[in-house]
């Protein structure tokens, strides 16, 4: 196993999402699922993407992967990436074919449910070889050690015999570790996990989520952590953006997003997370639904519907996205002081 | 992890057709005993003496109860006696046997078209679902089943025969012109091959074109919907969000990852799919003079010879029911999960 | 119920081959029953000055060798084909549905007798059993028709007793058992009534098949006898004379025959989209 060679982090941003919006044609009309959303992510850093389910999160993952489904459509926008021979790329004009060579060597992907994230009827160490055969061109016997090197890395103990084991006969920690070793197989650049921990048991969220974190560490790697669970993201993320109905509402550093949230939203999702303190009636729910993304008349601000600092001025258009600190932005009219 | 060794599963498989094979048995049995009025009359054909009846009822027993016939049957069948044809004079095991390998070699050939083409088609419309292909094979498909096999035959040998003069006339395995391969295996394909009779190849393979196409079109039906249904779940399914995450070639996430899965149903259909070819075979034979067990059952059914279309039944059942062992044992080696406790 | 309308109309729009097949269905009932009356000629009725006539005005679908329209003779064979059919798939839907209520609500022995006895039926070729049964029962119609329905009985059987096993576990059937219900008024009065929909899918796609099997069989000269019109022994009468020209003879009825057959496809089809969208496949 190599050591972790931690020269001193050349803090060079790997990602940046320009104002990218993503609609979905459905026969029930067109959803614009995402909207104005930017972010940038630097290497060595840990970005958590936070929100509600259906606020557009893994949506954004999946845009910036190439894996949108047909249905769904980039209008604007841009993801530029650094590549490892350091030229950018625009992720969202980059063609399939040139996109699909960085995919699981640059940037990877991890998934929730990893039992039925893996192919069920393909022994998981060949599965790793598929991927280490089509970025790195290595045969044989050395990518079958390969291999096996990328199952002891995920702290898989006796991965020469779990190299041969199907996904049915592994936990399902196992079957996550497996998949964050399929994910870092070629040391990609940029790992995106997408709820990495849902679909475990309490205790092996905590080893699947530190041993994720470890290697970004010691890859020097840039990771996007997507979850519902504010907590979860509070741990693990250096930097946190938070997103409503396919805005995002606020991004800040995690201590200061915790600390002096200011946009409403963020507040009422702080307040309605359990902390070993808060009693159960401590804990507040957020009013009110997502608004309806195929609506023709949705606000501005997508919260307005739910959001007590509401007054006219918030349906004027364009919502404003301000600095409020350095590295600290808020999409809202009235932020919270 | 407790699994059962493929092995052990394979043998469980064997032992658990015995009942089967019982229950087949005891069917086929009580059909000889259900003919009307009198069966030795029947057995003995229409031009018997009552003398000749009379020893034909001692002779199969038919004085005796039921439970003894039954046991008598039994030991008929264990000495491989199915009776005697009234029309070709010989046994039936012998009749069987002979022309089993035609029916074989029909049946194979009909599969292997039907699955040359349904898979493509499946996959295909499973790719674009929703769009004119898909609603294509889906018509297609629902045609086929339509299809009343005797007539579509009937049909493409009046146009590609009697009209075009393409295919060669309905003479059975081979033209007059040409004899019969050694036998090896019993089928013309392989055996004209080993003979290194390239000649007799072609003849025999021109021959079997029709009544392959003609069964294999009712096939389609079942295989392709199926085919089109489990890679329309496996495409949808996560595991293949992972193979394209991880940036494999689109031609290994499809076939390597996503028919690989999709093929587990389509094998399970295959039991369908086997007992439509082999029904729709003794029709096939029919119209093409094809020389196999289901023209020699038909012409045995129009004559009331009892004994062949009874042995026929018997045949075609254990058949049947090996191909459907068959069919468990493949799935058992291509899936790693069978055997598993769930 | 509005609802339900609706979705019906949505189904028939969306789908105008379904809508077709609906036409086509009732005309083959008209056909069905007013036969006799709507047939220009005597199906029976032999011209030897007629003979072998291609199509013309006089005979849309020509004459056969004895100078019988076969356009008469189709139209005729309608009742015959259907009837058949109808009354097959009636006898083993009536008798499936019996078997598999039973096996599924009672469980234990009586399941098992009876699945073992549908598992002995499947162990056959079905066309193979058929041909074997009407061999064996003796070459009439009513054994064409009993064999039909015996080898539909698996069919029934399984899909009724996998719905009622679902059923069963409802809660209304043990609230049902609560206010005092025999066991033969929960299964025909509560349970029957929320398999039916299902069955009825089953029904559709079966007709055609039984269809099939029928015409198949009287095809190789079992059931149904000269100089009786049923399509499949037309056809068979008709495959003689292919070879020498005389194609209207087969065409016509095999046409009509593959109509029937996708007609009922299709329509199962629709009705399936319509009663569970998630069925189809």
């Amino acid at each position: 196993m190599n050591a972790p060679t931690v020269s001193a982090p050349t803090r060079t941003e790997i990602l940046s999402v320009e104002d990218l919006a993503v609609e979905f044609r459905t026969r029930s009309g067109i959803v614009r699922a995402l909207e104005r959303v930017s972010f940038r992510i630097r290497q060595g850093e840990t970005l958590g993407i936070v929100g509600e389910s259906g606020s557009g999160k893994s949506v954004t993952a999946f845009t910036v992967m190439g894996l949108l489904d047909r249905a769904g459509k980039v209008t604007t926008g841009q993801a530029l990436f650094t590549t490892e021979a350091g030229k950018q790329v625009d992720l969202l004009t980059t063609p399939e074919k040139e996109l699909r060579l960085l995919r699981g060597k640059e940037l990877s992907m991890i998934f929730q449910n990893p039992r039925t994230a893996l192919n069920p009827i393909r022994r998981v160490g060949k599965q790793i070889e598929d991927v280490l055969r089509c970025h790195s061109g290595l045969k044989g016997q050395a990518l079958q050690e390969r291999a096996i090197a990328s199952l002891a890395q995920v702290r898989i103990p006796d991965p020469a015999t779990r190299y041969a084991a199907y996904p049915y006969e592994l936990s399902g920690g196992m079957c996550q570790r497996v998949m964050i070793a399929l994910a870092l197989a070629c040391s990609p650049k940029l790992l995106i996990a997408d709820e990495p921990t849902t679909g475990l048991d309490v205790t092996t969220q905590a080893t699947v989520m530190n041993l994720i974190k470890d290697l970004a560490v010691q890859q020097n790697m840039a990771a996007v952590l997507i979850t519902h669970d504010l907590a979860l993201a509070s741990e693990y993320c250096d930097r946190i953006i938070v997103m409503h109905a396919g805005h995002v509402v606020e991004s800040a550093s995690t201590h200061t997003l915790f600390t002096a949230p200011r946009h409403p939203y963020t507040a009422r999702l702080i307040a309605s997370t359990p902390e070993p303190h808060k009693t159960f009636a401590d804990l507040l729910p957020i009013p009110g639904n997502l608004p309806d993304l195929r609506s023709a008349t949705l606000p501005p601000c997508r919260f307005s519907g739910r959001c007590d600092r509401h007054t006219p001025e918030c349906d004027q258009p364009p919502l404003p996205n301000t600095t409020v600190a350095p590295g600290h932005q808020v999409a809202c009219w009235h932020p919270l002081e | 992890m407790a699994k059962t060794s493929k092995g052990t599963i394979i043998a469980q498989r064997l032992l658990s057709s015995l009942p089967t094979v019982i229950g087949v048995v005891i069917v086929t049995f009580l059909l000889t005993r259900a003919l009307p009025g009198d069966p030795a009359a029947f057995f003995a054909g229409p031009a018997a003496t009552p003398e000749a009846i009379a020893e034909i009822r001692q002779t199969l027993g038919l004085d005796r109860s039921l439970p003894e016939q039954f046991f008598i049957y039994l030991g008929e069948l264990a000495r491989g006696d199915l009776g005697n044809s009234l029309t070709t004079g010989q046994t039936v095991v012998y009749d069987l046997t002979t022309r089993l390998p035609a029916s074989l070699e029909l049946t194979l050939a009909g599969l292997a078209f039907a699955i040359a083409l349904a898979l493509p088609l499946g996959i295909l419309a499973a790719l674009r679902a929703g769009s004119w292909i898909d609603h294509g094979v889906r018509i297609l498909a629902t045609a086929g089943v339509s299809l009343p096999t005797f007539f579509t035959g009937l049909f493409l040998l009046y146009v590609l025969y009697f009209r075009l003069g393409i295919a060669p006339p309905p003479t059975g395995r081979l033209d007059i012109l040409y004899s019969a391969p050694n036998q090896v295996t019993g089928f013309y394909l392989i055996d004209s091959l080993l003979e290194g009779d390239l000649e007799l190849f072609w003849a025999s393979l021109t021959q079997l074109v029709l009544p392959a196409i003609t069964l294999g079109l009712f096939a389609l039906a079942p295989l392709a919907r199926v085919t089109r249904a489990a890679m329309l779940g496996v495409l949808s399914s996560d595991f293949i969000r992972t193979a394209r995450a991880s940036g494999l070639p689109p031609l290994q996430v499809l076939f390597g990852y996503a028919f690989r899965n999709a093929l587990l149903p389509v094998v399970t259909t295959f039991g369908v799919v086997f007992s439509f070819l082999l029904g729709a075979n003794i029709l096939v034979e029919k119209v093409f003079a094809w020389p196999g067990i289901g023209s020699y059952a038909v012409g045995a059914v129009v004559a009331s010879d009892y004994a062949p279309v009874q042995g026929f039944v018997l045949a075609m059942a254990l058949l049947y029911v090996v191909l459907n062992l068959l069919i468990d044992m493949l799935y058992v080696v291509i899936d790693p999960r069978a055997g598993v406790e769930t | 119920m509005n609802e339900t309308l609706r979705h019906a109309r949505y189904v028939m729009g969306e789908n105008l081959v379904t809508f077709g097949a609906f036409i086509f269905f009732f005309a083959m009932v008209l056909f069905a029953i007013f036969g006799e009356a709507i047939a220009p000629y005597n199906p029976l009725a032999s011209n030897s000055a007629l003979a072998l006539q291609p199509p013309s005005f006089a005979h849309w679908f020509g004459t056969d060798e004895l100078g019988r329209d076969v356009l008469s003779r189709v139209i005729v064979a309608t009742r015959l084909d259907l009837g058949i059919a109808v009354v097959a798939v009636a006898l083993s839907f009536v008798l499936g549905s019996i078997l598999g209520t039973c096996a599924a609500y009672f469980g234990g022995w009586c399941d098992r007798i009876i699945s073992r006895l549908i598992d002995t039926l499947m162990a056959f070729p079905l066309f193979v059993l058929a041909m074997g049964l009407v061999a064996a029962l003796g070459n009439t119609i009513e054994n064409i028709i009993y064999a039909t329905a015996i080898i539909n009985l698996p069919l029934y059987t399984r899909v009724v007793r996998s719905e009622v096993l679902v059923q069963r576990q409802a809660g209304y059937v043990e609230a049902a058992h609560l206010v005092g219900n025999g066991h033969l008024r929960i299964m025909g009065n509560h349970i029957f009534p929320n398999v039916l929909p299902v069955t009825m899918v089953h029904i559709s796609l079966n007709m055609g098949w039984a269809i099939l099997n029928a015409a198949g069989l009287s095809f190789i000269g079992l059931g149904v006898r000269p100089p009786t019109a049923e399509w499949g022994i037309m056809v068979a009468e008709g495959a003689t004379y292919i070879v020498s020209g005389e194609w209207w003879l087969a065409l016509f009825p095999g046409t009509v025959l593959m109509l029937a057959v996708f007609c009922f496809n299709l329509l199962g089809d629709g009705l399936r989209d319509l009663i569970d969208p998630r069925m189809r496949t």
